[in-house]
């Protein structure tokens, strides 16, 4: 049984009458990388704020790192890093400058520490290059340095990489990945499919609660309510299909997928009731096709409102 | 019928080669995603396509110099009649944050040159598509940045382009909104009318967005639309992509050819505990790359090579402590492809 590093219960957050984090539960352990998805208002960031103790909980409690939030957020801070999506970096400074300038608000002054941190994330070499020279993806390195310029046990990433191509994502998530093989904990926020797969465990937020929790896995298998289609028919066809699909018996939700069509249907649906409407409607169909569901399927099927 | 063809486009500062004879064609109809990573020269070739900026010329004297169509047009030698094709949507686009959504799409009506009676219902029918009509009143500065993307789409439109260039616009978007901004490009590159036109207009032939068929006399079809994009998800949704790197275009295809290049090359390994499987795969001789995964490893191997791999590893891993829980061969996702692309050519 691995250590307990966030332990939430019944956490929630009001603000007036809005509930923004509505009684949620969850625990982490230790050297878990955990993903935190759900559309803009979710929660999401008023939940990371709990945790850091930078904001009160109006009902339930957390723990992070044996600590309480509401109790001891100076000690939660102190072993705790933070990477923002918008880098809280000084353009006109150099990587040196910017890591020396975050090591001296945690107090380090050791050379050799922050040197350890610029062979860590790999910019060895850009030391005296300004920020506002370096790419987006050597820009993530050095936000993510001076995120742990303190060698925090716990790593809260916010859309750590929004906006760079598969391989800068990968090698992000490469440096992840030692972190956590030095015992780190990781909890990432983001919007992006392609982000939460490198996550061990992924959470879904809607209106507050945590709809669900597991691995990238077990949520295309279970977490769907029904099944995965792909609908191909002749091209001119598209649009109506949409139409005629939307009508359709037990469709949960039906959309465009560049030349075909993605349906998901309550669980009992048959092909032959697809097929059905698509026929009645006049159109010609080319195949419809079971699908493995992607975790996107899994993410809009639960978190977009219906209606 | 193509509403873009463009061929041997350069574009040099010094001796940086941002664009490096990139040739493009996209048909009416056509998503055509252009994939890359930061630098790869994506926005230099959009800016090229809409006119906002020169191409080089031929690098040697022998070679054939930049061509620009845009729906028949020369972009070179016709710049207005071509631009007026074109909509374009900038990855940073400015909105007047004091204004209303509607006074936005005014300003851009009539920068597009609509005449006074007609910007009106042109502007309502094009946000009631793109489902800001509810709206039309809010300033742009009170909008969410869904919204604000849809409004920048909308602003594209509002001159009824037949061609659309879309760099990067759902990057910090989240996926809801993503997945509604993408409805509305598959819709306007279908080759119905999109919506019936609530307003009609006079003088204006009666055609809705995206009936490029109207507009130009001849046939049907939708927009072509061509679209940068960093992530592969996105691709997948194009009919054809283009990998972009260090300026040229690598290969390019629609997405089943190009998954197919890597048929048979990828496993996936499930088990515990994945940094030891991760290094047990990468000592592998037939094993070309391992990419860890947060519940499992992707694994690219040399060619009619899947099976011994996957016998070898079944073994090895329970020898060094580690536990297999799945291990089979997979379909390549397009993500496999971009990175083998990016390995190999380097």
């Amino acid at each position: 049984m691995s250590i307990e590093v966030i332990s939430a219960i019944n956490l929630t957050k009001k603000f007036g009458d809005f509930v923004a984090v509505d009684h949620i539960n969850f625990t982490i352990g230790a050297g878990e990388v955990v993903g935190y998805l759900g559309p803009n208002g979710s929660g999401k960031t008023t939940t990371i704020r709990m945790l850091l103790g930078l904001l009160r909980p109006t009902d339930g409690q957390a723990t992070v790192l044996g600590f309480d939030v509401v109790r001891q957020p100076e000690e939660i801070k102190q072993r705790s890093g933070y990477m923002s999506q918008k880098f809280a970096l000084y353009p006109d400074l150099t990587v040196a400058e910017n890591l020396a300038f975050y090591g001296g608000v945690y107090g380090i002054r050791e050379r050799a520490q922050l040197d350890g941190i610029v062979d860590l994330v790999g910019l060895r070499g850009l030391e005296k290059e300004r920020v506002s020279a370096l790419s987006t993806g050597w820009k993530q390195r050095l936000a993510l340095g001076t995120a742990i310029v303190h060698r925090p046990k716990l790593l809260f990433l916010d859309e750590p990489t929004s906006g760079v191509d598969p391989t800068a994502r990968r090698a992000f998530w490469d440096l992840i990945y030692e972190l956590v093989g030095q015992g780190v904990t990781a909890l990432v926020t983001t919007h992006y499919m392609d982000e939460a797969e490198y996550c061990g465990r992924v959470g879904i937020m809607r209106d507050g609660k945590l709809l669900a929790m597991d691995t990238p896995s077990s949520l295309k298998e279970t977490a769907l309510p029904g099944i995965a289609w792909d609908v191909r028919v002749e091209s001119v066809a598209l649009l109506d299909a949409l139409a005629a699909l939307e009508r359709c018996l037990g469709m949960l939700r039906t959309g465009l997928a560049g030349d075909h069509l993605r349906a998901i249907t309550s669980a009992d649906t048959r092909v032959e009731t697809l097929g059905g409407a698509l026929e009645a409607a006049g159109i010609t169909v080319a195949t419809i096709e079971r699908v493995e569901p992607t975790l996107e399927d899994v993410f809009l099927a639960l978190a977009a409102k219906r209606g | 019928m193509n509403l873009i063809e463009a061929t041997h486009l350069h574009k040099s500062y010094g001796n940086t080669h941002a664009v490096d004879d990139v040739s493009i064609t996209v048909a009416a109809g056509e998503i055509y995603g252009l994939v890359g990573p930061d630098g790869a020269g994506k926005t230099t070739t959009l800016r090229l396509l809409c006119g906002a900026l020169k191409p080089s010329g031929a690098l040697r004297p022998d070679r054939d110099g930049p061509r620009i169509h845009v729906a028949g047009f020369d972009m070179l030698k016709q710049t207005e009649p071509a631009r007026a094709r074109i909509g374009y949507l900038a990855q940073r686009f400015a909105l007047y944050e004091d204004l209303t959504v509607l006074e936005n799409l005014r300003f851009f009506a009539e920068v597009r040159g609509l005449p006074d009676e007609a910007w009106r219902p042109r502007c309502l029918e094009i946000l009631q598509f793109v489902g800001l009509a509810d709206f039309i009143n809010r300033r742009a500065g009170q909008l969410s940045g869904g919204m604000k993307q849809k409004l920048g789409l909308a602003a594209a439109l509002v001159h009824r382009p037949s061609v659309l260039l879309l760099d990067e616009p759902t990057t910090g978007v989240d996926p809801v909104t993503r997945q509604d901004f993408w409805q509305l490009i598959i819709r306007l590159a279908s080759p119905i009318p999109l919506t019936p036109i609530p307003y009609p207009i006079e003088g204006d032939r009666g055609q809705g967005i995206g009936d490029v068929g109207a507009s130009e006399g001849k046939g049907t079809g939708g927009v072509a639309v061509l679209v940068s994009t960093p992530y592969m998800d996105e691709a997948a949704r194009c009919r054809r992509v283009g990998f972009m790197r260090d300026g040229k275009i690598l290969v390019e295809g629609t997405p089943e050819t190009l998954r197919a290049r890597l048929d048979g090359r990828i496993v996936e390994l499930r088990g515990q505990p994945l940094p030891v499987l991760r290094d047990i795969a990468k000592a592998d001789p037939d094993v070309e790359d391992a990419q860890m995964f947060g519940d499992r490893i992707h694994l690219r191997v040399r060619t009619d090579t899947t099976q011994a791999v996957v016998a070898r590893l079944g073994e090895r891993v329970p020898a060094n402590g580690g536990q297999v829980t799945l291990l089979k061969q997979v379909e390549p996702s397009l993500e496999d492809v971009f990175i083998s692309l990016l390995e190999n050519g380097s």
